[in-house]
């Protein structure tokens, strides 16, 4: 079976360490923020300003002058701070940040990815994302292993405009962990009852299946 | 009275001196932290021809969306521009025009002009269409593209509290652009939620000093909030 959102963000959140700074995007990275290990400690940037982000607020404590990068909103967390955009962009570009979660159209084996524009939609514009890519250390795409017409979105080179160039590390999908190194996608996980060749059936790009591929844990 | 008092009494004499084809920056982040009576000025003047810099445009109705209604923009320098069926309805008739910025790059293309640097290498967007046609160099083996940085005739700020001096602090995340864009004006306005008197506010809590602002004007907020998302808990009460 594919994971589900819900099972994808909790895999996510497996990658998370103590004492690191994380930055997550709109969507399914964002959800695992719901999943962080309770022996952990880690502190979330929302690149808007802020860094220790906390729960969504009760009714009482909304506050127009306090939401996140999705324009959500939030409330800060013990041991937080706020600051303006061009700080935060220095932790994010100056490399600071740690991890970095986002989604993403497509992936190819050289760790490019297109997260942002599809010719001939409108564009609304990349966000923050452009400048995530670049200055995270370490940087992982959640999403479906292929779009909803079966075609895969881990390419050999990604035919959408790109959002950075040879960026990717890893890679969560409803069916797979796979790494990104020497020019392939590398097979580490698979999903619960999902087959290797399932997982080889959808990926257009180069793959390279370890002799140890071991299924997910939750 | 001149000197360090920059508090003026009306918005028209916030925004004397805006024309037509004057670049604005302007601070805020989505409808966090934006100067909602400025803007409103601006609509008022009824001036054509704007290139607006800020990290998005509003919406339909309320923000930066309001001077789309009478199409008072013609470029919109931004990095995320989706909330907004007019501005997307202008951008296709071709009466508008877009220059998607990555964030990071929108930040520092501020700082650096309010900062008298004209432009800086970053990795931001390296190989990608914002790179296209920019100057690229390799430093310590990794590629950059050169940035050039932006000022504008105005910078119309939002803050939460000012001294008469322009000194001033931000509150929470309506921080965000406000204090790069206040730099990056020849005529920084803010727009604040209290006067303060001088030495209420502490000489190192200030944000934004007073050196680069140039008015001040107390406004009256209306704060929407885009996506109001409450707790779990507290929802399922």
């Amino acid at each position: 079976m594919s994971l589900s959102r819900e099972q994808i963000a909790m895999r996510v959140a497996q990658e998370f360490g103590d004492g690191h700074y994380i930055n997550l995007g709109i969507g399914i990275p964002t959800l695992a923020a719901n999943y962080v290990a309770s022996d952990i400690e880690v502190m979330l940037q929302s690149e808007n300003g802020l860094l220790g982000m906390g729960p969504y607020p009760s009714e009482a404590q909304v506050d127009a002058d306090m939401i996140n990068a999705g324009k959500e909103t939030v409330t800060a967390a013990t041991g937080a701070s706020i600051f303006s955009s061009a700080e935060s962009f220095a932790m994010i570009r100056g490399g600071h940040v740690d991890l970095t979660v986002l989604g993403a159209f497509e992936v190819d084996c050289r760790g490019n990815i297109a997260s942002w524009m599809i010719p001939g939609k409108l564009i609304k514009g990349m966000g923050g994302a452009m400048d995530l890519v670049a200055g995270a250390q370490n940087i992982i795409v959640t999403m479906t292993h292929a779009d909803k017409h079966g075609n895969s979105k881990l390419l050999e080179q990604c035919t959408l405009p790109l959002t950075g160039v040879n960026c990717i590390n890893k890679i969560i999908t409803d069916l797979a962990v796979l790494e990104v190194k020497d020019g392939a996608f590398h097979l580490i996980e698979r999903a619960p009852g999902v087959s290797v060749a399932e997982i080889q059936s959808k990926t257009a790009g180069k793959l390279v299946i370890g002799d140890n591929v071991s299924e997910m844990m939750f | 009275m001149a000197g360090f008092n920059k508090v003026v009494e009306s918005y028209e004499a916030a925004m004397a001196g805006l024309q037509d084809d004057m670049t604005v920056i302007a601070g805020g982040f989505g409808l966090c932290g934006i100067p909602e009576g400025l803007i409103a000025q601006i609509k008022k003047m009824s001036t054509k021809g704007l290139t607006v810099v800020s990290n998005n445009c509003g919406v339909d109705g309320f923000g930066l969306g309001l001077l789309l209604e009478d199409k008072q923009i013609s470029k919109m320098v931004s990095s995320y521009v989706g909330e907004n069926a007019l501005f997307e309805q202008q951008l296709l008739n071709g009466e508008l025009e877009v220059e998607l910025t990555p964030q990071g790059t929108l930040a520092e293309k501020m700082r650096a002009g309010g900062a008298g640097i004209p432009a800086f290498y970053t990795a931001t967007g390296f190989g990608t269409p914002v790179g296209e046609g920019k100057e690229a160099r390799k430093f310590n083996g990794r590629d950059y593209i050169l940035e050039e940085s932006i000022t504008g005739d105005f910078a119309i700020v939002k803050a939460y509290k000012a001294d008469r001096y322009g000194n001033c602090i931000y509150r929470h995340t309506a921080q965000n652009f406000n204090p790069m864009a206040a730099t990056a004006g020849k005529i920084t306005v803010l727009e604040v939620e209290e006067i303060v008197e001088p030495g209420e506010l502490s000489p190192s809590e200030i944000h934004t000093p007073g050196i680069y602002v140039d008015r001040i004007i107390v406004g009256q907020f209306e704060k929407r909030i885009e996506r109001k998302i409450l707790s779990s808990a507290s929802s399922n009460q």
